[in-house]
């Protein structure tokens, strides 16, 4: 791959989101619509820079919060316990289950934070129009798309958990309010590599060769 | 790359449909972030407030304490954690670090209590079964001072006593600890209304210190008049009265105890305030004793021997206490040449007055010597008695001796001596002297001179005596006999005559038949006679029939 490739906007051209069509841009106009099925017509998603940002830096505010606050209240016959996502790492970590404590390591705090980091990188990357790299970035992004929804994996154990361990008097989970915290995190993410518009990694690209 | 591509022209393609511009709307997705950092703030806020302050605590041993799991709790509500467990600087101790709920931030003052909830088996009480599975916790007791303090020492052993069970807490001093443990029962009539909460040595080892405590509502029962004594075990006692087995229960005997009671009389005096000392009596007869606030202290010299009197034994009045013997001594006097063994006595004159006059003034020092003259005029005397034959144990017994050598008592030595008079051994043995002097100045060697002659009189008169009754044996024996055989004889005959079918007897009543009836024929010739004098000469009439 070269990077020379011949791009619908070099063209003139825009692809319905909908339906597939192809239009003619109208010069000077902003907002078109797609002549076939009407939906509206953009070389790329709008104020993608910008939403990524702000569900980021929302994002970035929310983790702290999930991972500083009590993710699950244990109560139990032998005394009422509550756990962070880093304790409960710990304590599997000390109890031997050190593989699963490095699943729960992975996946709660290295994902999100590597997601979120991952994103600015690509931002900043965007912002400040390099043109190196673009492909590895390009990959990057797709790694981070298709990671996204199994961060969630503390949430549904948290919530699972809940539903079934709900003994009076024996024992009883609640969740913390660092749950939904994380949720908002994993969430906001998700959004916010939805937001990122890939097409561009490639656009500094595109106008260096023309 | 286009040259192999088959499809529509580009230039086929439809321009797209052209829309005004709308309105630039504000960019709304810069809520979230804000939104985001309002939650952040407001969780991050929250969780500053809630923070509680944060306190150590210093034990002996972190046993069972586990760092970020162990609560503290106050009246098993979670007050707080434990954040971290350390080693003190020098090694001995442990802290604690324990992170405590907002809330209580103004009830940390300095006499807070802490200490380790563990299982725990006393005074007849399981407690902190609980802890067996749950891990042990960190127990607070509320304290009263409003000065704030931070650093605490944990208590190493639970009190029994917290601040918030109503109630009074008193000490007591005892000779020794006896069975009392810390949470050992108090009782009040085998009621159990308190216990131990601290026992502890005297500074000086003189004795121990208990601190007890009576619940509310029976510490009222307690004043200034009340004795506590100790129940330990069973007490028996074997006396004239026969063997007496006592004992507060069965509790009081597994674990011992400590029971109070107010002597009668004493029920209108005003409640003990809390922290009263008094002392503790070994047993019940002891603490309900009255207690001898005054006591007059007497010297007695005994001729006696004072074996058999030991310091302790009592003086007694008619057969009541009213003192004791405080020491025996032994002392060379001078002017007799000879040892004397004084004899310390202690009387308490407070158990001569009567219950019923507590009202009456007690008589002045004066009044009392003027008292205890009068009675020593009247022939009032200390004498050494024996208590126990069997034992030999000897009491003073203060009795009347009307013809006692008078004696005054000299208030001017200290202590005054207290007249004696012998005691019944010595007067017993007197007596014996006399009677065997007696013996001794008899003229037994006359006597028995006489006695001779007067037994050979005697002797001569039973033989005397003896020749006569053989005499009558063979003399007057026989004519007995013979008068005694005519007797007999004329008794027979006697017999025979009167005999119902004897001949008199026929004759007898043959005769009288006749009689009867010449009494008729008489009878017959006097009434003929009335009636016909004349008959008398001309015969009788025969009837006309």
């Amino acid at each position: 791959m070269n990077g020379s490739a011949v791009t619908a906007s070099q063209l003139g051209l825009c692809a319905c989101h909908g339906c597939g069509s192809l239009s003619r841009l109208v010069a000077g106009s902003h907002d078109m619509r797609c002549r076939r099925c009407g939906a509206a017509l953009h070389l790329r998603k709008p104020d993608s820079i910008a939403r990524t940002w702000a569900l980021l830096i929302a994002a970035y505010v929310l983790y702290v919060p999930a991972n500083v606050l009590p993710m699950m209240r244990t109560g139990s016959l032998f005394g009422a316990q509550s756990d962070t996502i880093m304790s409960g790492v710990v304590y599997l970590w000390h109890s031997g289950s050190w593989h699963i404590a490095l699943v729960v390591f992975i996946a709660s705090i290295v994902v999100p934070l590597a997601k979120m980091l991952s994103l600015t990188y690509l931002l900043i990357s965007v912002q400040l129009g390099w043109t190196q790299r673009s492909l590895e970035r390009t990959k990057l992004y797709r790694i981070l798309e298709f990671v996204g929804p199994w961060s969630m994996l503390d949430v549904y154990v948290v919530l699972i958990l809940v539903a079934l361990v709900q003994l009076k008097g024996l024992a009883s989970i609640q969740p913390g309010p660092a749950v939904a915290a994380f949720g908002a995190v994993v969430v906001l993410t998700m959004f916010a590599a939805m937001a990122f518009d890939p097409r561009l990694l490639w656009e500094p690209k595109e106008r260096h060769h023309v | 790359m286009f040259e192999g591509s088959r499809g529509p022209d580009l230039t086929d393609i439809p321009s797209a449909v052209a829309q005004p511009k709308r309105k630039s709307s504000p960019q709304l997705i810069w809520l979230i972030p804000i939104v985001a950092v309002l939650i952040g703030g407001w969780l991050a806020v929250k969780t500053i407030l809630e923070k509680g302050p944060t306190i150590t605590i210093t034990f002996e041993t972190a046993e069972g304490i586990e760092a970020g799991k162990t609560k503290v709790k106050y009246k098993d509500i979670d007050i707080g954690e434990v954040k971290s467990v350390e080693f003190a600087k020098d090694l001995d101790h442990v802290v604690l670090t324990a992170e405590m709920k907002k809330g209580v931030a103004p009830h940390l003052v300095e006499d807070v209590r802490f200490w380790i909830v563990k299982p725990r088996i006393s005074g007849g009480q399981v407690s902190g079964i609980g802890t067996l599975f749950s891990g042990s916790y960190v127990e607070m007791d509320r304290g009263k001072s409003t000065t704030r303090r931070e650093a605490f020492e944990g208590l190493e052993v639970e009190p029994s006593i917290t601040r918030d069970m109503p109630g009074r807490q008193f000490v007591l001093y005892g000779k020794d600890l006896g069975s009392h443990d810390v949470g050992t029962p108090v009782l009040f009539r085998r009621i159990r209304v308190g216990k131990v909460a601290v026992n502890e040595l005297n500074q000086d080892g003189s004795g121990i210190t208990l601190k007890i405590f009576v619940e509310s509502p029976y510490d009222k029962f307690v004043n200034a008049n009340t004795r506590f004594w100790d129940v330990s075990g069973i007490d028996i006692t074997a006396d004239a009265s026969g063997v007496k087995v006592n004992s507060e229960g069965l509790m009081a005997i597994l674990l011992g105890g400590i029971a109070f009671e107010s002597p009668v009389g004493s029920g209108t005096l005003a409640e003990a305030d809390p922290d009263t000392v008094f002392p503790l009596f070994p047993d019940r007869t002891a603490a309900l004793k009255q207690p001898d606030h005054e006591m007059l202290m007497f010297t007695m010299h005994f001729g006696d021997s004072l074996r058999g009197l030991t310091v302790g034994a009592p003086v007694e009045l008619n057969g009541v206490g009213i003192g004791e013997v405080k020491s025996i001594r032994t002392e060379f006097s001078e002017e007799q040449d000879r040892f004397i063994f004084p004899v310390d006595v202690a009387i308490f004159p407070g158990r001569l007055r009567a219950m019923s006059r507590v009202g009456v003034a007690d008589p002045t020092p004066a009044e009392q010597k003027a008292r205890i003259d009068k009675y020593i005029e009247n022939g009032l005397r200390a004498q050494l008695k024996t208590g126990s034959l069997l034992t030999g144990q000897m009491y003073i017994g203060m009795d009347l001796f009307p013809k006692a050598a008078p004696a005054k008592i000299d208030w001017t030595k200290s202590p005054p001596v207290f007249p004696t008079q012998p005691g019944m051994m010595v007067e017993l043995q007197a007596t014996l002297m006399n009677i065997s002097k007696k013996l001794e100045d008899m003229p037994i060697g006359q006597i028995s001179a006489d006695l001779r002659t007067a037994l050979q009189s005697l002797n001569r008169t039973l033989i005397g005596a003896e020749q006569m009754v053989k005499r009558m044996d063979k003399e007057v024996a026989p004519a007995a006999k013979s008068a005694l055989d005519d007797a007999r004889r004329l008794l027979n005959t006697t017999e025979q005559t009167l005999a119902s079918d004897s001949p008199l007897q026929q004759d007898l009543r043959t005769s009288l038949r006749d009689l009867s009836r010449a009494a008729q024929s008489l009878r017959e010739l006097t009434e003929l006679l009335e009636r016909q004098p004349e008959s008398l000469i001309r015969g009788k009439k025969e009837s006309k029939r």
